[in-house]
């Protein structure tokens, strides 16, 4: 996500242009009216207008010079046009991400299977229904997000994920989804549409950022509630202050009354508000993640709990062996052949990684009489049966041990021993046996990826607990869970064990999150009150979450709370400095309104403004200008450090609280000396 | 430290020292456990049984202040009636005649919301009746409404999920039996025994040195003047309140009314840590309150004690500002108790408001301004709670995580209410100011009775403070006046009756509703991530937001009243 960020300048161009036309745009006040901060704003300036009008038609001074009124004016205008501005650019740096996502899905042809007579019909891919098949064969591009139905291809999905190794794609199973927009390598598949035209998470997520079906989010909503009320409490100030300044003799100008309303109403904020939530969704999908909603990306702010997969997250891809220990009385060169042997057909990484640690050429091992056992669920063992009749099985503990005994031999204790060693050291151990006779253990390991504790170190401070998602046995489980810091696990983990542990930590009032990719995976998927599901996953995956990562990165998780957090608290920062703004704007302002009818109250000009016509321009200005200098801060988000709840807010309470006290003061006083030049 | 100064401080430390142990047992009556008063059982069943009320019976937020409204609607009409038909009524030695129905309408009101803002005297006002059955009624049931509101709150942050939040009348009744009846009791006795009145005869005479035959109004006053103070009602039972000798007559008697009247808020909050068991957070809130009270104390203290600087320039010895104080309390003691009775709501005075310099009158209408520094029984922890939300919402998200106190989620409803409930109290406030303000200015001529010009016993900054503080008053429910403003018309009368009556009762719902709908949420465990709300730095946050939101909403209508007085006098 950094590496993202850092390349895409804030404000490119060609976006700042096409935000600049849209804040003009935007001043339409039915748009403005979702906004009651800025809509307030608005009428203040259409009533500067007529009193800008009025000035200079009427010649009558009586509401101050025609000059101060239509400078009052033009500054309330930018006011406006800086808070659309930031409001545009965020959609339009948003809207560029998934521009550039959806240009390589456009109208890429499809070569379209009817169904009932087999014929092949090349359509454009805008035609695509759901349910429909298309045939894609090297070097095709997929026109649709689907599932393959038949066949198996490596596809190259670099220009959604961004990563230029192929992945390979099969029909059946977990890996069978494919989307629109990616490179067929090599192979030829068949694959029907799972999504209606413009429906797919890009589409959404495009929708999403060109704020057309962008809900506010109930923290928004919630704070645009506080915002009005602060907005209205400052409507109550000025319109009570008309009879105050009559009762103490003061005439108060039309030009001051719509000035210190606007400095007061938290327009900072107010302007800003909007740009932020769609910063937000912008910096996820920066991190490659699709979100379905808004709200998704707040809560994952508010996770107390992660469901993460061993396999690929916290380990490196899958066990690898590491060590042959030979039962007492067995020649270990011997072993090592054994264990050659009963690996030679396995496919599987353990079964590759056996090969790899002995190191033996096999070419002349198999012979035409070797029968190969593959692994079944019920023997729980695999192996070899060669034509010299030695029969070779290798597997769990347990499934030996009964081959074993079956066969009259007794389990060698200290093979026994050893088996309990590897296991509580956070290995696997794979027993080895020939003809019902204990050969020896092979002793397989995870590999615990780098980095992975500082980050769960990190999770933990802020208040995330992790849980570590295992087929292992708890021996296992428990060891690589302390090796790596996660602070919880669930060992032989079925689906529906998952799904328990979540539905019992959200007993308990958490919020849970997991990552998944598997169909078996979408109960809890959906059950989760963040569900990632992987790009790479299948449909009912997909569907079932409420985000999907591109890059299948299960780390992602931990940029996505970020993510979330920062949102939360860019809204909260800046609510802060907006109101605390407004000490010095009163300041500023108030001793300008009554200094001509009380002039004892000149003390309270402590900022010694020139004049009152500058004091108030000078704040109205500071008013306008804060907006578009606190942009790039709602774009790129307050920086989240996990140094806990309360540290973290007396840093922005210094940051932004007293900081929003302080900064106005100096610049408006500077803002007063510059408009002293020309006054 | 010079012995005024010791006067304040010994006070204050006792107030504490005895607020802590009241407060363990406050939380313990409510809580229904065992205590030395559980020998009132038999009364409060008979109670009970007599008003057809089942104690067991639970209610939710809701069916509390219906039970709340409905009950104060009946006291309303009830007092009402008292009132008009005084005059012949019995126990009148006096000879006191009815009130005039909008006098009525303003008294009723004003004491049935805990106000006591009185635009009538004691002496010639009311009758000992009325004193009796209606005065000193309301000053018992209005407390006893406001603790009962804040322990349906108290209840709702003691469980986790729950709807059920105890029986509204039981958590009343108890409060009269088993809080304020006993300490009333003790309280009054300690002022009979330094002088102060509880006789039913009439007007006494007496004939002074200089040979003047003197009618001094008598009563059973004792009782009154401890309830006044305990249940932060404040309405005196002479015209002159607590600057009165017999009301107030030595300097013990000042301590022992100084410290009555912020006993139980203080108290209240100790309850709070005990009942829901988070000591820590009470102290917190507690601390915060403190400050506040001193934010408001010291420059009132130093504004008091540099005197005015008009006097100062004659070069007399003591300049310190004791216009309108009396001379057997002192000026520390009274801008003590000036600050304490502001921020308390309670009213009562000891020295004349009006003629305190204008940064300590700044001081007082802030007490009244945020009116949750210790606050009255009961409301001034509703309404800190307002503030508290609000504070917890703002700090929530700048942690990065959906606001949440006590492991309910704050949401877009909650801040509803707790915007309209900030937002009502400068809206009454300045809403009413600014109408008397334009009377005053457009129509100060207008054909009333009393006409608008002659409201004012000051013009310019000084008239503006005592219409502002009246209103100030009447919104927070605080029953004292900057007396220097003619009150006693239809105008002030019924225009402050509905500030009395907005400012009561909608500041009561809100927060109660607030918790009553957080109590029926889901409960989220604390994580590392979660904002402890018991913290120094939470507590400076609500400080603060409590600060910023009365000096944002008030510092031009404070600007035009006591800061101008204040520039203009230097």
């Amino acid at each position: 996500m950094s590496k993202a960020i850092a390349t895409t300048r804030l404000f490119e161009p060609h976006l700042v242009r096409a935000a600049f036309r849209q804040s003009f745009v935007k001043l339409n006040p039915r748009i403005l009216f979702r906004n009651p901060v800025m809509f307030t704003v608005e009428a203040g300036t259409a009533v500067m207008l007529f009193v800008t009008l009025y000035t200079a038609f009427s010649g009558h001074t009586d509401q101050g010079s025609f000059g101060y009124n239509l400078a009052v004016f033009i500054i309330l205008l930018f006011t406006l046009l800086f808070a659309n501005f930031a409001e545009a650019i965020a959609e339009a740096r948003g809207k560029a991400q998934a521009d550039s996502l959806r240009k390589t899905r456009e109208e890429t042809p499809a070569r379209w299977i009817d169904t009932f007579s087999g014929e092949l019909k090349t359509i454009p891919s805008s035609q695509l229904n759901k349910g429909d098949v298309f045939l894609c064969e090297t070097g095709d591009v997929i026109p649709m997000d689907g599932e393959i139905i038949e066949g198996i291809a490596t596809i190259d999905e670099s220009a959604i994920t961004g990563e230029s190794a192929p992945v390979i794609r099969e029909s059946g199973g977990d890996k069978s989804s494919v989307t629109g927009g990616t490179k067929v390598l090599s192979d030829r598949i068949k694959v029907k549409v799972t999504t209606a035209p413009g429906e797919s998470f890009l589409d959404k997520m495009i929708a999403l950022v060109e704020g057309a079906s962008r809900q506010k989010t109930p923290n928004e909503i919630a704070l645009t509630i506080l915002l009005a009320g602060f907005t209205l409490v400052f409507v109550l100030v000025c319109v009570t202050l008309k009879p105050f300044g009559d009762y103490a003799n003061t005439p108060i100008t039309i030009a001051a009354f719509v000035a210190l309303f606007v400095c007061l109403i938290p327009t900072t904020i107010g302007g800003l508000l909007s740009a932020i939530g769609i910063a937000g969704m912008d910096r996820a999908l920066r991190a490659n993640v699709v979100t379905k909603s808004g709200k998704a990306v707040e809560t994952a702010g508010d996770l107390d709990t992660l469901l993460l997969d061993k396999t690929g997250t916290i380990t490196i891809g899958n066990r690898k062996a590491t060590h042959f220990y030979p039962a007492m009385g067995i020649d270990k060169a011997l072993f090592v052949e054994a264990c050659v042997l009963a690996s030679l057909a396995d496919e599987t990484p353990e079964g590759k990684s056996i090969l790899e640690l002995a190191n033996l050429d096999t070419g002349s091992m198999a012979t035409r009489e070797t029968r190969f056992v593959a692994f079944s669920a019920e023997t729980r063992c695999s192996g070899v049966d060669l034509a010299s009749g030695r029969s070779i099985r290798k597997g769990a503990f347990d499934a030996i041990k009964t081959i074993t005994e079956r066969a009259g031999h007794a389990f060698p204790q200290e093979t026994a021993t050893e088996v309990k060693t590897i296991a509580s050291n956070g290995g696997t151990p794979l027993v080895v046996c020939e003809n019902g006779k204990i050969l020896g253990v092979i002793e397989l390991q995870d590999i615990i990826k780098p980095g992975i504790q500082e980050r769960f170190q990190r999770l933990r401070k802020m208040g995330v607990k992790t849980v570590m998602v295992t087929g292992d046995n708890p021996l296992t489980a428990r060891f690589i869970a302390e090796k790596a810091g996660v602070d919880d696990f669930i060992a032989e983990a079925r689906p529906e064990d998952k799904m328990n542990y979540i539905r019992q930590e959200q007993q308990s009032g958490k919020l849970v999150a997991m990552m998944g990719d598997g169909t078996n995976d979408a109960p809890a998927l959906a059950q989760a009150d963040v569900g990632i599901a992987m790009n790479s996953g299948t449909q009912a995956a997909k569907e079932a979450g409420n985000m999907v990562d591109l890059d299948n990165d299960p780390t992602k998780l931990i940029e996505i709370v970020e993510i979330g957090k920062q949102l939360l608290m860019t809204r909260g920062t800046l609510t802060t400095f907006s109101i605390a703004n407004d000490i010095a704007k009163y300041f500023a302002i108030v001793p300008a309104l009554f200094i001509t009818a009380i002039p004892a109250l000149k003390s309270l000009n402590i900022m010694q403004l020139k004049s009152p016509q500058s004091a108030i321009l000078s704040a109205v200005i500071f008013n306008a200008l804060i907006i578009p200098a606190l942009i790039p801060l709602a774009l790129r988000g307050v920086a989240y450090k996990p140094i806990g709840a309360s540290a973290l807010l007396r840093r922005n309470l210094l940051i932004y609280g007293l900081g929003g006290v302080l900064l106005p003061f100096a610049c408006i006083k500077l803002i007063d000396i510059l408009l002293g030049l020309f006054l | 430290m010079n012995t005024e100064m010791m006067g304040i401080v010994v006070t204050f430390l006792l107030t504490v020292a005895l607020a802590l142990p009241l407060g363990k047992y406050i939380a313990k009556v409510f809580k229904g456990e065992r205590t030395w008063t559980d020998f009132l059982n038999p009364l409060e069943r008979f109670i009970f049984r007599f008003c057809g009320i089942d104690p067991q019976k639970e209610m939710n937020w809701k069916q509390h202040m219906l039970a709340l409204l409905s009950i104060n609607m009946v006291w309303f009409v009830y007092a009402f009636v008292v009132l008009l038909c005084q005059g012949s009524l019995f126990l009148n030695p006096d000879g006191n005649p009815g009130m005039t129905p909008d006098l009525a309408f303003n008294t009723d009101i004003s004491f049935l919301v805990n106000c006591n803002l009185q635009h009538y005297s004691g002496e010639t006002g009311v009758s000992y009746l009325s004193q009796m059955i209606v005065i000193t009624f309301l000053q018992f049931v209005t407390a006893a409404t406001g603790i009962a509101a804040v322990v349906v709150l108290f209840r709702a942050f003691a469980e986790k999920t729950t709807e059920k939040l105890g029986n509204f009348f039981v958590f009343f009744t108890k409060t009269i039996t088993r809080i304020l009846l006993p300490l009333c009791i003790v309280i009054a006795s300690l002022l009979v025994f330094n002088g102060t009145p509880a006789s039913f005869e009439g007007k006494d005479r007496i004939v002074t040195l200089q040979g003047d035959t003197v009618q001094v109004s008598r009563g059973p006053a004792a009782p009154m003047i401890a309830i006044k103070h305990l249940g932060t009602n404040g309405g005196g039972w002479f015209g002159a309140n607590s600057t009165h000798p017999l009301e107030n007559p030595n300097y013990l008697t000042n301590m022992i009314e100084v410290i009555a009247q912020v006993l139980i808020p203080i108290a209240m909050v100790f309850a709070l840590g005990f009942f829901i068991k988070r000591k820590k957070l009470s102290y917190i809130i507690f601390g915060v309150m403190t400050i506040g009270m001193l934010s408001f104390m010291i420059p009132n203290l130093v504004s008091e004690h540099s005197g005015n600087p008009a006097i100062a320039r004659m070069h007399l010895a003591d300049a310190t500002a004791m216009e309108g104080k009396e001379v057997r309390f002192g000026v520390t003691a009274s801008a003590y108790w000036q600050v304490v009775t502001t921020i308390i709501s309670t009213g009562s005075i000891n020295s004349m408001h009006d003629s305190s310099m204008p940064m300590s009158g700044a001081m007082q209408l802030l007490g009244m301004m945020t009116n949750c520094f210790y606050g009255g029984v009961g409301v001034g922890i509703l309404n800190y709670f307002v503030f508290l939300v609000i504070a917890v919402f703002i700090s929530g998200l700048m942690v990065g995580r959906t606001p949440e106190f006590m492991g309910k989620k704050i949401e877009a409803r909650e801040m509803k209410i707790a915007s309209i409930i900030a937002l009502l109290h400068p809206f009454i406030i300045l809403a009413g100011t600014a109408l008397s303000a334009y009377v005053v200015a457009h129509h100060p001529n207008a054909a009333w009775a009393v006409p608008p010009s002659s409201w004012l016993n000051n013009p310019g900054s000084h008239g503006f403070s005592e219409m502002l503080y009246e209103y100030t008053s009447a919104a927070a429910n605080n029953g004292s006046g900057f007396e220097g403003l003619g009150d006693n018309n239809i105008f002030w009368n019924v225009t402050t009756g509905f500030v009395l009556i907005l400012g009561r009762f909608l500041p009561i719902i809100g927060p109660v509703a607030i918790a009553g709908l957080l109590a029926a949420k889901k409960y989220t465990p604390e994580s590392a991530g979660t904002l402890k709300t018991d913290t120094v730095t939470f507590g400076i946050m609500t400080y603060a937001v409590i600060m910023v939101i009365a000096a944002l909403a008030f510092f031009p209508a404070l600007t035009l009243g006591p800061i101008a007085e204040f520039f203009n006098l230097k």
